[in-house]
């Protein structure tokens, strides 16, 4: 026979040398940092320390404030005032009388749903125009996502400009193209109606990035067979986009979706900047009113009430998330 | 059913660059089943995406059914096409999926269920209609693939390695599952592949592709038995063809004919010395590798493939032999097939 391959083998396993020294006992370690595979859970103390500047972080950016503002709720508190008293549910009672804030309620959930409705749509819009490839796309890109790196006061200040009763470069546009006759222009914040649309508007405009640059990540991470696939089937245009692609997209979308309502229930920047919630509280939402109530007319007590009443909002999507979260990592 | 044919066929992605495709010129029989063979980036898979009118050609015309269908989107060539990802729609059940051609073309809806229920029972899939994509086995999301394929009865089936998702035993049962299909609807299909083994299998011809040109069109033992050139001597089979560079010839003949003398049987053959430098046992076969000895080839590698190879050493010369008429001649500047002719030997 030529070959014997069992003498072979047992030679060779004794002529080979290990796989590398083993200089374990040559090298010093720490005795805590010896690494194995269950990591932390050997030192619980490690841990802890680790996690806890993220744990004091919140405790004292979010947690302080919203125990504070529970308390105050339930007070007289004033701004300047030394002393408090427990007064029960009586600023809850006052505040539900308040015709304002039954406004600024009301406000609040038409502000947040037609800027997400028009931030969704054209967010879609935008993705699918900007997954294609064109000249000059990178730069596009870019310019669409100036209005969220650029700070957000700034953005709305230049918005009141534009604006304006006076000023406003858009009255100037349909005065000169014989839309208007000069001083009979829309004076877009200070009609109810158009004030509303305006915020609405400039808030949309904020949100379109964030929201453009989500669905573009949910687009591109589409395989490409499968359009190709639909396109080969016999799919259009339409039909690949609102039965293969935003299908597909839905778990993506719900994010921009539950993004943008935090974002826009809570915020009241553009609001503050662009009509203070005016006129006549047409614009008054309920960070607005929280804010001119409770630090603006020094009750703190009635503004820690309304605040409070985001909560039961922001709980119910602070779980939708979460479960959409938890489905994403099942699929 | 339909022809296609393609017309110096060329694409280049990057102006500048070699291309992709160049001046392919093909016409597939009707109910053909035509492999395009090659290695990786040797322009198959290109040359497929025009034809389904996924790619746009950069020079050149395609024809299905004698109509140019340059200008065509995909969905106006009356074509099918599996993915080597299948490409299902993940939030549509299999019913849906195989149904999504027939609504995008506007088949009457109460058309549907029948022609589902056909081509599902067609790939043996009717239990499965009202599960999602990633409830199914690689096996199964194939054949749902090949079900969205076939319900609309296209005219050019086009399958981009439609097995190589598949591990190796499904592999062979889809290979000769995918020959049955192909036999009973009897549609003209072009198949991608890098696998030599399915494109002799299953191709009543095989395009053998390099660098974006063609470098055979032929039967499979056309390709095999009377190579063009030497990419093909050596893509084809497996070890390779051993080629033999001599002063102004390249000669190659298959290991498998490449025997002890005695064992060969025709009057022409030519003798040589093989010294063994290495024996493979493979169950049903023997590959020795080695070197000839003596002569004006001596040093010259050399494989030869036999059934028995017991008796060989490792290190000894042996008598070996190759039918004369087994030999093969490539020119060795052009690499191409030339005439055969008698060589000095010794």
């Amino acid at each position: 026979m030529a070959i014997e391959p069992v003498d072979d083998a047992q030679s060779q396993a004794e002529k080979a040398p290990p796989l590398a020294p083993d200089i374990s006992d040559k090298v010093k370690r720490p005795k805590w940092g010896k690494v194995k595979s269950a990591g932390a859970a050997q030192s619980p103390l490690l841990g802890a320390a680790m996690f806890a500047p993220a744990v004091l972080y919140l405790l004292a950016i979010l947690g302080g404030p919203f125990i504070l503002a529970v308390i105050y709720a339930f007070s007289d508190i004033r701004i300047g005032s030394t002393e408090m008293h427990w007064v029960g549910l009586e600023n809850f009672r006052s505040i539900l009388q308040s015709p304002s804030f039954r406004t600024s309620i009301e406000n609040s959930f038409i502000f947040t749903f037609c800027s997400q409705v028009i931030v969704i749509i054209g967010s879609t819009i935008l993705a699918v125009a900007l997954e294609k490839k064109f000249r000059g796309r990178g730069i596009f890109r870019f310019l669409i996502l100036l209005p969220w790196v650029a700070p957000i006061s700034l953005g709305a200040i230049g918005w009141k400009w534009i604006l304006d009763s006076l000023y406003s470069v858009i009255n100037w546009v349909l005065v000169a193209v014989h839309l208007f006759k000069p001083y009979e222009a829309p004076m877009w914040l200070g009609e109810p109606h158009l004030a509303m649309a305006s915020v609405i508007l400039v808030q949309s405009w904020r949100l379109l990035p964030f929201a453009t640059v989500i669905m573009l990540a949910g687009l591109t991470a589409i395989p490409k067979e499968i359009p190709e696939a639909a396109a080969i089937d016999g799919a259009g245009f339409w039909r690949t986009l609102f039965e293969i692609n935003i299908p597909m997209m839905l778990p993506i979308i719900n994010v921009a979706v539950l993004f943008g309502i935090i974002f826009t229930f809570t915020d009241m920047t553009v609001v503050y900047i662009l009509t203070a919630g005016g006129p006549f509280d047409s614009t008054q939402v309920l960070p607005s009113y929280a804010y001119f109530t409770g630090i603006l007319g020094s009750d703190l007590a009635a503004g820690a009430a309304v605040s409070l009443f985001l909560v039961p909002l922001l709980v119910i999507i602070a779980w939708l998330m979460l479960r959409t979260a938890h489905r994403a990592e099942v699929v | 059913m339909a022809v296609v044919q393609t017309r110096n066929l060329t694409k280049v992605f990057k102006q500048g660059e070699i291309g992709a495709v160049n001046d392919v010129n093909l016409e597939t029989r009707e109910g053909e089943f035509l492999v395009f063979l090659g290695p990786s980036g040797s322009g198959k898979t290109t040359l497929l995406r025009m034809i389904a009118g996924l790619e746009t050609p950069t020079a050149g015309e395609i024809l299905i059914g004698g109509r140019v269908v340059n200008d065509l989107a995909p969905r106006e060539r009356r074509i099918a096409m599996v993915f080597q990802s299948y490409a299902l729609y993940p939030h549509l059940s299999v019913y849906k999926n195989i149904a999504f051609p027939l609504k995008a073309q506007k088949v009457p809806k109460d058309a549907h269920k029948v022609k589902v229920e056909w081509a599902a029972s067609l790939l043996g899939i009717r239990d499965l209609l009202q599960r999602k994509p990633r409830e199914l086995s690689g096996g199964e999301r194939q054949r749902v693939a090949l079900a969205r394929a076939i319900v609309r009865e296209p005219s050019v089936f086009l399958l981009d390695e439609p097995l190589s998702n598949l591990d190796a035993k499904l592999r062979a049962s889809a290979r000769e599952e995918l020959e049955r299909f192909h036999r009973r609807i009897n549609t003209t299909t072009i198949y991608v592949t890098h696998d030599q083994i399915e494109a002799m299998a299953m191709g009543d011809r095989i395009v053998v592709l390099h660098k974006g040109y063609v470098r055979q069109i032929g039967a499979p033992t056309e390709v095999y038995d009377d190579p063009a050139d030497t990419f093909v001597a050596t893509f084809l089979g497996s070890p390779p063809m051993n080629l033999i560079p001599d002063t102004d010839v390249i000669v190659g003949f298959r290991p498998e004919h490449f025997r002890v003398a005695s064992a060969v049987t025709d009057t022409d053959k030519i003798p040589l010395k093989f010294q063994v430098e290495n024996v493979e046992y493979l169950g049903a076969e023997w590959i020795l590798s080695g070197a000839l000895v003596g002569g004006r080839f001596n040093g010259k590698k050399a494989v030869s493939r036999l059934l028995f190879g017991q008796e060989f050493e490792i290190g000894k010369t042996y008598d070996f032999a190759v039918p004369e008429r087994r030999l093969k001649f490539f020119d060795p500047v052009t690499e191409k097939k030339t005439a055969a002719r008698k060589l000095a030997w010794q």
